[in-house]
């Protein structure tokens, strides 16, 4: 028993363990430090010469050469037209003319219908009821088992938008149609009513129900799809072509599909850009930094949001590696032509046709300052730990803290009438509260939407939004009680274990948040952990409270919104922010009924009620 | 100043707040009282411990008031009983019944009932469970939730009266040791009182059945709830002394997976030791009381094979249980060591590393057994604990059992060095299960080694705290016979250091 059970050892660490902590502790700017430390290694992540080059990982799509032939562009955009025309005439999606043209093409063509009710009416979109049908055509594979499939998919979007998508996708099918070399089955996708669509296709595709949709099964079907790629095109031509990744709960796809986009650009000379930016060169000067740190701040919160950005988010949950390709149409002189476009999906389809496995060798956590930059999550992770550390070191303080004057602790007995059992409910009663409070904020918006709507004058949606803010400042005052209900007067000691077992419920729950979505845990523990770290019941009351509400997550998603704007360049007004920010709310609500987002449920479930003990901390009597 | 005991216990009660908190008035605080020779210890005492000497010489006179603890005992139960109703009723309970961490492929409910429909239907025996609970599945196949929660009930109940009966021996060996005045002089402090035991039984209940991880169990009807509470009465049997019910308990829990062999030496000190038959191969009693111990082991474990033999009429089972147990054939990742290491090993070594892995978990009976011969209830403890950390498919219930144990060794918390760090790891660990799982098997974005990772140091948590548990109990005992502030021969103060 070497390391930890020897005396002259542990003696070593512990002198060691003290040394570094009193050395934080005298300069008592451990947290200080330690938070500025991670902001700044955070920030840092964008300056180029901190970042890492894009690279070809994957050899089946490396070092092949794949020559593209795509000819017919006007006759793309031809087809795109026609579509407009019936999509016009029918009112909606032209469900018979799209079959005939896909059979005319020699696909094998099959619908699917579905039907989904909102649970309260999306007024972003204009939806409560939908009801759609979604159209493939599956290309089969002359020279293999058909046991893969690549997805190429376009959304049928109303009113005038995503013509040319669907219409290059028609395109591409028939000059796919006639080449030899495919080894994996190529379904060509076209849906309604966007994210709704694709969803119930792919529950269809595999056979699960995840989400309550209501659909008819798939008739046709083709192998384990490996790949998918979506296409958002609006205009006969673009200036360029922005690259989308971001998914459901802010899953990427492999890295490997960027770099294979920005490949084929480069080699078609096509302008690409990510995050709507182009990438710049001066990376030495501040404009040139300022710049990657906007690209990758909207990634990060992009990320964190949860949400998929595009039609090929839904595909990731299904272990798809997908991305969206939009077309940007701008004042720009250099323009690109259908035919580029058209080349540029035959040359990433013929790659990811290639493929022998599915896309693994390259990274599937990073942040990307650029298009040709990426972090990795060993160089953007530390950032994160640095904040945590703080949490950390602080329970660690609380724990000596606790365990120096009396040796009693939450199971261990104590002298006289065992304060064990009053000092285990009084932290029991508000974590169980906090809980029950965050099920309310996570149950009651959407259930008692009928009620608010008949008493009050708003409309379901606003309903929803306000019923959740309304539970969430309840909660505020909620709480802060409790422990007295049941213990009588709260301790000293009962405070320092509550905040011993907060602390250590936010780092677990920010570490598990940061794994999956490390935008999302990174954002939480820069609002958190200064509220988490500081909070004590002996400081002022009132300036503490204005500032833990102002670190609170409701909070945080409003900065969020100010944030995004700001750095999309289209700042808005208070009044419109706030609006806005209503607006994300419910949209949060509806990813998650609709795709099963889990950003509403880590923070009504948990991150809130978390937040709510510290908040109870301060009001500790 | 020489204080009587009765003006001792008015002080107390005079000034009860301040003694117990510590900023009480100096001149009590810092007064040092010599007690009374009614139980012939005359000497220097804190104030600290004045407390529990006060009860202990209550106890002695029985002035101690004893408290119904059945009330509660129920209360808890009810409790457990509604969370696992409750559970059983949301749609968590599919989610979790497919979870790796609770179930293995050994004690899961739906190959058992796979096994069951198919000897029922096609007389084929396929088997993962032991032909008994198969059988057992006969009567319980319609009542299968509350079956389970009775189970769970019954093995808290049975931890509950183990443990009290273990408490009053500790007491009366604690009594007579004091009386005898074999404990060095200032040890007192380690002395244990009523009243800090009193609530010891309920809080191993409560452990039992509040524990999230036998909640998890419970609700997946992972059969591990059954072996758990066979264990439970074995110990519960041992303690009180019956050789026979204690013997053929723990030939059902051997029968049911095994590694509970290695309770045989724990339950035969514990045996020994209350008949007062001294660990020595030179008398005949000892050799006797061995044998008529492992008589009716082997006698009940052979009544029990050949009743599965008898109910099948085929010796399929043997193979197909034991075999599967030991030579570990599923690879199914689980919060154990073998599935990744097995998974990653050539096949010509696969045999000699079986055989080491699987000796791993018996060998260590042999040095415990040696070295903790005097304290067999711990002992248990420590083969529970290695077992659930080493066997082949261990679940998240098994661990559970043995940390319903660990309130016994609450009056170690002062010697425990890694307790802080160990919780830690296992907390953060048990909330990473999930979402590495998740990561590696929905999103395909990490992969096995992250998963395995967290394996590997949520079973280095395990086994820290385990050890620290082992240390602090054999430092506790070497100071309760050499004393509590150690010196050097030179005078400085020494430390125990564990090789």
């Amino acid at each position: 028993m070497g390391l930890l059970s020897d005396p002259n050892r542990r003696k070593a660490i512990t002198t060691a363990r003290i040394l570094i902590l009193n050395m934080i502790l005298v300069l008592h700017g451990d947290s200080v430090v330690c938070y500025l430390a991670g902001i700044a290694w955070f920030m840092g992540l964008a300056f180029e010469p901190f970042t890492l080059r894009t690279y070809m990982s994957e050899n089946a799509m490396g070092s092949t050469m794949v020559e593209e032939r795509f000819p017919s562009g006007e006759r793309a955009l031809a087809t795109a037209r026609e579509f407009a025309a019936h999509k016009k005439k029918v009112g909606g999606m032209p469900v018979d003319w799209l079959v005939k043209t896909m059979r005319a093409q020699g696909l094998e063509v099959f619908t699917q219908s579905f039907s989904r009710n909102l649970p309260f009416p999306d007024e972003s979109k204009e939806r409560f009821v939908v009801r759609g049908t979604n159209v493939y055509g599956i290309l089969r594979a002359p020279r293999a088992p058909r046991t893969e499939a690549l997805v190429l998919s376009a959304p049928c979007s109303p009113g005038n938008s995503n013509n040319q998508a669907v219409g290059l996708l028609l395109g591409l099918a028939q000059y796919f149609r006639s080449q030899i070399y495919w080894a994996k089955d190529i379904i060509f996708l076209v849906n309604e009513h966007d994210l709704i669509g694709v969803q119930a296709w792919l529950e269809g595709y595999h056979h699960t129900n995840i989400t309550g949709m209501g659909y008819t099964p798939l008739q046709g079907r083709a192998g384990s799809i490996q790949a998918a790629l979506s296409l958002e095109l609006n205009s006969d031509v673009v200036t360029s072509l922005d690259l989308v990744l971001e998914g459901l709960n802010g899953q990427l796809p492999n890295l490997d599909l960027a770099n294979l986009f920005h490949a084929f650009c480069q080699k078609l000379g096509i302008l690409c850009t990510i995050q709507g930016k182009l990438q710049r060169s001066d990376w030495d000067t501040v404009e040139g930094y300022t710049h990657s740190a906007q690209t990758m701040l909207l990634m990060v919160l992009k990320q964190a949001s949860g949400r998929p950005w595009g039609e090929h988010g839904l595909f990731l949950r299904y272990h798809i590696e997908a991305a969206s390709i939009r077309g940007v149409n701008s004042f720009r002189q250099y323009k690109t032509d259908a035919t580029s476009i058209g080349r540029l999906f035959e040359g990433m389809v013929r790659k990811l046709n290639n493929l022998l496995e599915r896309l693994h060798q390259s990274y599937f956590f990073y942040l990307m300052p650029s298009l040709t930059r990426f972090v990795s999550i060993g160089y953007y992770m530390p950032a994160f730990g640095l904040l945590t550390t703080i949490l950390l070191l602080r329970a660690l303080d609380l724990w000596v803290h606790l365990g120096t004057p009396t040796p009693v602790t939450e199971d261990g007995v104590g002298e006289g009438e065992s304060p064990s059992s009053p000092g285990l409910l009084s932290v029991l009663t508000p974590v169980v509260i906090s809980h029950l409070t965050g099920v309310a904020l996570y149950t009651l918006p959407v259930l008692s939407q009928e009620m608010a709507v008949e008493h009050f004058p708003v409309s379901e949606t606003e309903a929803v939004v306000l019923t959740a803010i309304a539970i969430y400042t309840a909660g505020l005052a909620l709480p802060h009680n409790t422990h007295r209900l049941i213990s009588g007067e709260g301790t000293e000691q009962g405070w320092r274990v509550l905040k011993l077992v907060a602390l250590l419920y936010l780092a677990v729950l920010l570490g598990c948040t940061a794994l999956i979505n490390f935008s999302l845990g990174f954002i939480l523990a820069v609002t958190l952990v200064p509220a988490a770290a500081c909070v004590t019941p002996h400081v002022p009351k009132a300036l503490s409270a204005v500032a833990m509400v102002l670190l609170s997550p409701g909070c945080t998603i409003l900065y969020c919104v100010f944030l995004f704007q700001e750095l999309q360049e289209v700042p808005v007004s208070l009044a419109e922010g706030w609006m806005l920010f209503l607006s994300v709310i419910s949209q949060g609500i509806l990813d998650h009924a609709l795709y099963g987002s889990l950003v509403y449920p880590l923070l009504a479930l948990l991150v809130y009620p978390c937040w709510l003990l510290f908040w109870n901390i301060l009001f500790w009597k | 100043s020489l204080i009587s005991l009765t003006s001792v216990a008015f002080l107390l009660r005079g000034n009860c707040k301040h003694v117990r908190t510590k900023d009480s008035p100096p001149n009590i605080c810092g007064f040092n009282l010599i007690l009374v020779p009614d139980i012939k210890i005359c000497r220097l005492v804190n104030v600290k411990t004045v407390i529990p000497m006060v009860q202990l010489l209550n106890w002695r006179r029985g002035l101690f008031p004893q408290t119904k603890m059945a009330a509660p005992l129920t209360l808890v139960l009810i409790l457990s009983v509604t969370i696992r109703a409750v559970l059983f009723r949301s749609s968590l309970a599919e989610l979790i019944s497919e979870r790796v961490e609770v179930v293995s492929p050994l004690n899961a409910w739906k190959r058992g009932l796979f096994c069951y429909y198919v000897l029922q239907e096609n007389n084929i025996s396929l088997f993962f469970q032991t032909p008994l609970v198969i059988y057992l599945f006969h009567f319980v196949v319609d009542y299968a939730e509350i079956v389970f929660m009775i189970v769970d009930g019954i093995t808290a109940v049975a931890l509950y009266l183990a443990v009290q009966n273990y408490n009053k021996n500790v007491f009366r060996k604690q009594k007579y040791a004091l009386e005898a005045d074999r404990y060095p002089h200032d040890c007192l402090e380690l002395m244990r009182s009523p009243k800090e035991m009193h609530y010891i039984p309920l809080k191993v209940a409560m452990f039992y059945l509040l524990n999230p991880f036998t909640i998890l169990s419970c609700v997946a009807k992972s059969t591990c709830g059954l072996n758990n509470a066979v264990m439970a009465l074995f110990i519960l049997s041992t303690l009180k002394g019956s050789a026979l019910l204690s013997a053929i308990f723990l030939a059902l829990a051997t029968y049911q997976s095994i590694y509970p062999l290695t309770l045989f030496a724990p339950g035969l000190l514990f045996l020994l030791q209350r008949l007062y038959i001294p660990v020595n191969p030179c008398r005949s009693r000892f050799w006797f009381f061995t044998v008529q111990y492992s008589v009716m082991f082997i006698g009940s474990l052979l009544v029990i094979v050949c009743l599965s033999f008898f109910l099948l009429g085929s010796w399929d089972f043997i193979p197909s249980v034991y075999g599967f147990i030991l030579s570990v054939p599923d690879l199914t990742p689980n919060i154990g060591l073998f599935w990744y290491f097995f998974a990653e090993m050539f096949e010509h070594f696969r045999f000699f590393f079986i055989c080491v892995f699987q000796i791993n978990v018996f060998f260590y009976t042999i040095p415990l057994s040696v070295k903790l011969k005097e304290h067999p209830v711990f002992l248990i403890f420590m083969q529970i604990a290695i077992i659930s950390i080493f066997k082949s498919y261990p679940t998240v219930g098994d661990i559970a059992l043995y940390m319903a144990f660990l309130p016994v060794w609450s009056h170690l918390y002062r010697f425990l060095r890694n307790i802080f760090l160990v919780s830690c790891v296992l907390l953060a660990c048990t909330a990473l299960f999930p979402v590495l799982w998740h990561l590696w098997i929905y999103a395909g974005s990490a992969n096995s080694n992250f998963y395995y990772a967290i394996t590997l140091l949520f079973n280095v948590g395990q086994i820290l705290l385990v050890s620290d548990y082992f240390y602090a109990y054999l430092r506790r005992e070497h100071h309760l016979s050499q004393g509590l502030y150690l010196r050097r021969k030179d005078g400085s103060e020494a430390t125990l250091v564990l090789k």
